[in-house]
């Protein structure tokens, strides 16, 4: 029995070394992009679903009224709009539809297709989880919690076939770059209403065979933690344009499986890179490391109804007492030392408040009643990922060498770390955040009081008027004033201590072309092309 | 003898129950419900979802709901994989873990038993230690330990088979998984069937078959080989089931599209509907292979039949 064994692994083997060419090479030849993509997507409907891995397959099938740009983070390509205008005050906005716009199936893409779309996504009955990204529009928050019935008085119409016409609750200066999120998408009438109504939540029009989006690609196959595959949409009206022939999106989960793939010749570009393969890839395979700035942040989240940390003296102490500069050199590694809450996007960039200033923490401690940490309780740090374990224990470690004080690391699960912060049961919090669009809006509307991102307990009218009042600003720059003097209170008031800059590391083979360093990470996979 | 088989059938049924009623609950006391995640929905929408899947209902209400359902054969949908039915899952998934599972204990045999015998046949020589300390070494090494070292090698240095994936078609995507989660089982059967072989061994008609000049490989396959294999029997069957659903670990390392990774995913999220048809599923199947390993004991143990 052993010796059949064998002889079947040496003919399995010998098998093997014929075929040895690897599959991002056949990949090559038949111009399929490989991508790792982190996780099996909950749903494709963009209107059902909240995350970021489902972005990347849903940008290959859809487009938003403005496109992405392969290069830039500010220019804003014309995409399933032509062009688009706003009055002065930045509340009405018209976009003209392209006149050769279709859904893959050939059938035109019309303003009335966008008009569905949002009745859909903010229609009370449908249950979008991610429909506050559609509040700017004018009525359409009241619509949503059922408070009118009347989706005409809602901001949203059709003028005509290819004029969708918006107006807004407040002034949106940034609205064309928000048409990019999925959110914003439009969702095919003539084929969601044959599967079902339009309020049905789950119908089989978002699945492979029944597909049907208005963007580079179209839907191939969908196997569970296996790939997710589209291939050209021959009625795109970009099409000449379209550089590659499909998409393999890969849902490894484990960054350290992640990376033995793309090693092994399995994946043109892999979605993360564990921090500790930085170095060794690094110095062997350095065409293979990528490492870009992206728009977010790593912070600690502090329950300001804590006996303690209700002091911001001792929560700047605490800010005051980490060093930087050395968590992103030593721990988290290719990170930038945080400044502020913010990354620096497009014209907007904080002051540069945070800094390391042990003697300033110390004598704040102090005079909030804590000399040399003496009578300081005894918090705990929770976390839940693994990768915040290292930078965790160097804030501790940092905290017991300069304040003199003591804190534990305490691990949960995803599900009750969630729970924990949601509902204040936590002293300290590991946590992060990622913009959704090039605007300081995404990193500090969620710090009002009772907001369900905020989750420290803390509020201020001040900062909150500040909100207001460049949310009526129509003076873009006016309005990015106000928001620094807003971000500046909220570091002075640091309920959260900001600690690193996210960078993306990843791995990724350079014969992938016309892929760039994005603040977003959204790349049009119409203008990749592969060239071994 | 049918009787009592029968009765193991009736056994098997009231331990599935238990398992569903416990499981239900466990799943219902965990800290969070299926829809926490980490940029929080409103409020007004989360309450709507919950609605949505009847989760705002009283708990027996959901527990009798949940039971009739099984029952009739329809675990529902998905809370992780929204709106996708349950029963699609496992459809999709089972048959990549029962493959998986095949070829494990394929190798887990072909390896465990020749070594076992092997070692048995000579006893405290060099060639059994050698056995052995294999057997110790694949017992403690875990799979997450050989499954990227394989990987790594085959995968990335020799580049002969790929490190990550499954294709049904294509046995090269099935080697080093197989060989990951079959190593540790085929060393846990080389030593049963080394205290099973040397224990026949040693009994008279062993001894009366020597004197009588039968050749040693054929006192060991024609005469111990039945006797010898019981202990490793009794272990091969719920080592199958094992295999099929506990190969979560292997199912990551690789990559592999098989139902453990729905499971744990499902628990992480509270997906009470996939968590549910995992556990019965697996019950189901241990309570199988227990039942056919009772079969199957009964052809090796004549001695159990006269009982």
């Amino acid at each position: 029995m052993l010796r059949s064994l064998t002889t079947l692994l040496a003919a399995a083997l010998v098998l093997a070394s014929c075929s040895r060419e690897t599959q991002v090479e056949r990949a090559n030849r038949e111009g399929i992009l490989i991508l790792g993509n982190s996780g099996e997507p909950k749903a494709l409907d963009p209107q059902l679903v909240t995350g970021v891995l489902e972005s990347k397959i849903i940008g290959a099938l859809m487009e938003g009224l403005v496109a992405d740009d392969p290069k830039s983070d500010d220019a804003l390509p014309p995409g399933a709009a032509l062009s688009w205008e706003n009055n002065e005050a930045m509340t009405e906005w018209t976009f003209h539809l392209r006149p050769d716009g279709k859904w893959s199936d050939g059938t035109p893409v019309t303003a009335a297709d966008y008009v569905f779309s949002y009745q859909r996504m903010l229609h009370p009955e449908f249950i979008a989880p991610y429909v506050e990204m559609l509040y700017f529009i004018d009525q359409a928050e009241a619509f949503n919690k059922g408070e009118i019935d009347d989706f005409t008085k809602v901001g949203v119409w059709a003028e005509d076939d290819f004029t969708l016409k918006l107006r807004l609750r407040e002034p949106v200066p940034y609205l064309p770059s928000l048409t990019r999120h999925y959110t914003w998408f439009a969702v095919p009438r003539h084929i969601i209403l044959i599967h079902g109504k339009m309020t049905d939540r789950f119908t089989p029009w978002a699945l492979p065979g029944n597909f049907v989006g208005n963007g580079p690609f179209r839907l191939k196959s969908w196997e569970f933690h296996k790939a997710i595959e589209v291939d050209r949409n021959p009625h795109y009206w970009d099409k000449e344009n379209v550089g590659l022939n499909g998409i393999r999106f890969l849902p490894i989960e484990n960054p350290y499986t992640e990376a033995r793939a793309f090693l092994a010749g399995q994946l043109h570009s892999s979605y993360t890179l564990p921090s500790d393969f930085i170095d060794s890839v690094a110095a062997k395979q350095p065409e293979f490391l990528r490492q870009e700035p992206y728009v977010g942040t790593v912070f600690m989240r502090l329950n300001t109804t804590r006996k303690g940390l209700d002091d911001p003296r001792v929560r700047r102490a605490l800010s005051l007492a980490v060093d930087r500069q050395a968590i992103t050199e030593h721990v988290l590694e290719g990170y930038f030392p945080a400044t502020s809450l913010t990354p620096k996007m497009g014209q907007y960039q904080p002051d540069p408040v945070l800094r390391f200033d042990p003697d300033a923490a110390r004598k704040l401690l102090a005079e909030a009643g804590y000399p040399d940490g003496k009578d300081f309780p005894r918090f705990s740090i929770l976390i839940s990922r693994p990768a915040a374990r290292a930078s965790t224990e160097a804030i501790q470690a940092m905290w017991r060498e300069h304040l003199n004080i003591i804190v534990d690391i305490q691990n949960k699960d995803w599900g009750s770390y969630i729970t924990a912060q949601q509902t204040l049961d936590f002293d300290i919090a590991s946590a992060g955040w990622i913009g959704d669009y090039l605007d300081p809006t995404t990193f500090l509307l969620m710090w009002t009081k009772g907001n369900g991102n905020n989750n420290t307990g803390w509020g201020s009218e001040a900062y909150e008027k500040l909100l207001d009042e460049a949310a009526h600003q129509s003076d873009n720059s006016r309005r990015l004033e106000i928001f620094r003097q807003a971000e500046r209170l909220l570091m002075e008031e640091q309920p959260i201590i900001p600690t690193a800059f996210y960078s993306r590391n990843y791995l990724h083979r350079p014969e992938v072309k016309g892929w760039h360093p994005l603040l977003l990470d959204n790349h049009p996979y119409k203008s990749i092309r592969l060239e071994p | 003898m049918l009787r009592n088989l029968l009765q193991r059938l009736l056994q098997g049924i009231v331990v599935l129950l238990v398992l569903f009623t416990l499981t239900f609950f466990l799943v219902k006391a965990m800290p969070y419900g299926p829809f926490q995640q980490e940029k929080a929905i409103p409020e007004h929408i989360r309450a709507k979802v919950n609605a949505y899947y009847g989760l705002d209902q009283p708990l027996h209400v959901q527990y009798g709901k949940r039971l009739a359902n099984f029952i009739q054969g329809d675990p529902g949908l998905s809370l992780r994989l929204e709106g996708r039915p349950v029963t699609e899952i496992i459809a999709q998934a089972f048959p990549t873990s029962l493959q998986l599972g095949i070829a494990a204990i394929l190798i887990a045999l072909c390896v465990g038993i020749p070594l076992g015998t092997l070692a048995a046949a000579k006893k405290n020589s060099l060639i059994d230690f050698g056995a052995m300390a294999l057997a110790m070494i694949g017992i403690c090494l875990p799979s997450f330990v050989i499954g990227p070292l394989l990987a790594e090698y085959f995968g990335r240095t020799l580049k002969l088979l790929p490190a990550v994936g499954w294709e049904p078609a294509d046995p090269r995507t099935w080697i080093l998984p197989a060989i990951t989660l079959g190593l540790g089982t085929a060393a846990y059967l080389s030593r049963l069937t080394r205290a099973g072989m040397l224990e026949t061994l040693s009994q008279d008609f062993v001894r009366t078959a020597r004197a009588k000049g039968v050749p040693g490989t054929r006192i060991l396959v024609r005469h111990c080989l039945r006797g010898g294999l019981i202990p490793a029997v009794a272990y091969v069957g719920p080592a199958f089931a094992g295999l099929i659903s506990g190969s979560v670990v292997v199912e990551t390392v690789f990559q592999l599209p098989g139902l453990g990774q729905h499971f744990i995913k499902a628990i992480e999220t509270s997906d009470e509907p996939v968590i549910l048809a995992c556990v019965m599923l697996y019950g189901s199947l241990i309570i199988l292979a227990n039942f056919l390993t009772d079969l199957v004991s009964l052809w090796l143990n004549p001695r159990l039949r006269t009982r």
